[in-house]
């Protein structure tokens, strides 16, 4: 038989059936637009993180003392590691292919001006830093090249923290105050907004052995070094490792890439958008029941055409290619319907809501559509195949 | 044209065997008019099947010119009903979602048919009962005669040798019946080998050749039951 003839000889029987295939279709194209639907906001959350993470440039290394343990943190702080120090970071500086390194240190205190007071995140840091974290300067500089172990009191201020304390007024001169030390402001970094929940415009940034000293420690939390462009990741991570473990005597740090966390956060999202598609699934699953009845109902109600069909000379594989086609037909019917569905609430929520992100990713729909045409021939096989061993006497006789 | 030699077919029902044919010997010979006569439950449908190869015997063995057709596989049975055979049904068994063209074009189609060589044989075959401006018609429009008539064009698209008739008229009034027996007599004096199952023994002697079951068995068709 034809391609053609088959397609009109089923879509013949799915016509004559409108409500019932429209139903069908309706039940499958629920199933794949949760599919499309969901995997869109997966893989539009997915797309928005990573690219907030890599804002920062991703030939970055982070070094921070003590070895991860199995839990994944570091014990380095508290525990028995020797201290991460600022002429670690000086020695680090002197790598051939470091473009700029960061010691730093964070924690929270008040900050005081004007009479205004505000709690806010301290980072202890290097004149170098905007360079490494690719961050601009709304006003003024940044913190100048001072000796590491003795710089002057100078701060620059997140724009947030800024207008909280100045309001428009401009802080450049302006003294400051935290737990008892002054400070003048340099500076007034460019607004960068939150990411994941931390606002990284409410904040100060003080010279490193200032907020050491401020914050009564030994060791840096953290040494970001910005490497040059085509080094390759494992020669820069093992020129660190060396260089750290003759300073220390012994490997005591952990030295993460931006490509390592880009990866295990990429991996991390791929599981929620992955399972965010397995709860469409169901609905799905739900559809291709809805097929197995429809299409058992078919061959009850045809038997005596399926008899008929075979006086006529056809063969077995015939009628089961006729039946099958059928819920081919309606999945893949369903699935199309969905897919528009799925991408026009999608589009829809992006108009409604700008900030959730939503990405029509081309290979869930390709599989959304895959997915169909299996569950079409899948749910049509045992109704198609039952027609395709029936007895054509008997089934001629069928009343 | 056709052979049958000590043709069994039996049921078993409930662990019981039912015998609906029992050793039927019988030989056709092409061009046959054929009627088959006999009560209710005597293995006329039974036998026409067998003829047909829509039903396989128990034992014995059925040679369609020269061919042993009982050795056949299901797909060269389902080709030879295709090309060779002909059936008309006393419940017309037409597709009810189909026009009377599109359900005369059905053996075609399960050929394989191009539709454009499809066409003018669906034509014709309805033109010569007389169904021509009938073609766009579904079932459901048409009289019970002229649904046999759309059938019986259905069973000739192909120009089959063999015209197998379960009781043609048995859904039809006496005057639709008359000429449905008359198109299949014109059939047969084309060269059409006809074969049909009758309860009417009006109809029945107008064969040229008659038989009669008796409980599956063949029986003088001159003796009334
Ligand atoms: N599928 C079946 N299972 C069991 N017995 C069957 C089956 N089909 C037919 N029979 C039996 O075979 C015998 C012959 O049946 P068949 O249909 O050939 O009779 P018939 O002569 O065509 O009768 P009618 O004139 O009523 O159509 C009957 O006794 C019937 O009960
Ligand atoms: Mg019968």
């Amino acid at each position: 038989m034809r391609a053609g003839d088959l397609l009109r000889l089923t879509s013949s029987s799915l016509v004559a059936h409108r409500l019932r295939t429209l139903l069908t279709i309706l039940g499958i194209s629920v199933g794949i637009a949760s599919v499309v639907l969901l995997t869109s906001i997966g893989e539009g959350v997915h797309r928005f993180v990573v690219t907030e993470f890599s804002q920062f440039g991703t030939n970055l290394v982070g070094i921070n003392p003590g070895k991860a343990t199995t839990a994944g943190t570091s014990i380095g702080v508290f525990g028995t590691a020797r201290p991460l120090t600022l002429d670690d970071a000086e020695a680090l500086k002197k790598l051939p292919f470091a473009r700029a390194v960061v010691p730093m240190v964070t924690g929270n205190a008040e900050v005081e001006a004007d009479n205004r007071r505000r709690r806010t995140t301290i980072y202890g840091v290097g004149p170098q830093m905007p360079e490494a974290f690719r961050m601009e300067l709304q006003l003024g500089r940044f913190l100048p090249a001072d000796e590491p172990s003795a710089p002057r009191a100078f701060a620059v201020l997140g724009s947030k923290l800024r207008r909280e304390l100045f309001g428009e007024r401009s802080p450049l001169g302006e003294r400051i105050t935290i737990a008892g030390s002054r400070y003048r402001v340099l500076g007034v970094m460019a607004s960068k907004g939150t990411i994941l929940g931390f606002d990284l415009d409410d904040t100060v940034y003080l010279p490193t052995a200032r907020a050491m000293a401020l914050f009564n420690t030994q060791s840096l939390f953290e040494i970001d070094l910005l490497y040059a462009e085509h080094t390759s990741v494992e020669k820069v991570v093992a020129a660190i490792r060396q260089l750290l473990e003759s300073r220390h005597g012994r490997d005591d740090v952990t030295i993460t890439t931006q490509q390592q966390m880009l990866d295990v956060l990429s991996s991390v999202l791929d599981v929620l958008t992955f399972s965010v598609a397995a709860i469409g699934g169901i609905s799905l699953l739900v559809g291709a029941i809805g097929i197995v009845t429809i299409m058992t109902i078919a061959v009850n109600e045809r038997t005596n055409e399926i008899g008929l069909l075979r006086a006529l000379g056809a063969r077995r594989s015939q009628v089961l290619g006729l039946f099958l086609g059928e819920a081919v037909v309606l999945a893949m019917s369903g699935g199309l319907l969905g897919l528009a569905l799925g991408v026009g609430v999608a589009q829809l929520l992006h108009l409604l809501l700008a900030a959730l992100p939503v990405r029509i990713s081309l290979l869930y729909i390709l599989l959304a559509e895959s997915v169909a045409l299996l569950i079409g021939l899948l749910a049509g096989v045992l109704p198609a195949r039952r027609a395709a061993q029936l007895d054509p006497v008997a089934a001629l006789r069928a009343e | 044209m056709i052979e049958l030699r000590a043709i069994n077919r039996s049921y078993s029902v409930g662990g019981q065997p039912v015998r609906a044919l029992d050793n039927i010997d019988l030989d056709i010979d092409a061009g046959a008019y054929l009627s088959i006569m006999g009560p209710s439950g005597s293995g006329k449908s039974t036998l026409l099947n067998i003829l047909g190869l829509l039903d396989r015997p128990s034992s014995g063995h059925y040679r369609l010119d020269g061919h042993d057709v009982t050795a056949l596989s299901d797909l060269e049975q389902a080709q030879v009903r295709n090309q060779r055979i002909g059936f008309v049904f006393q419940m017309f068994h037409l597709i009810p979602r189909l026009t009377a063209a599109e359900n005369v074009a059905l053996p075609l189609l399960l050929a394989g048919v191009a539709p454009g060589r499809r066409e003018p044989l669906v034509a014709k075959a309805l033109q010569e009962l007389d169904m021509g401006d009938r073609a766009h018609h579904k079932p459901e429009q048409l009289s019970g005669g002229q649904r046999q008539r759309v059938a019986i064009a259905r069973a000739t698209v192909t120009e089959p040798e063999l015209l197998l008739a379960d009781e043609p008229t048995g859904n039809l009034d006496h005057h639709s019946g008359q000429e449905v027996i008359r198109i299949l007599e014109s059939l047969n004096s084309r060269g059409i080998t006809l074969i049909m199952v009758t309860h009417d023994p009006e109809m029945g002697r107008r064969a040229s050749r008659r038989i009669k079951l008796v409980d599956g068995r063949l029986a003088d068709p001159d003796v009334a039951t």
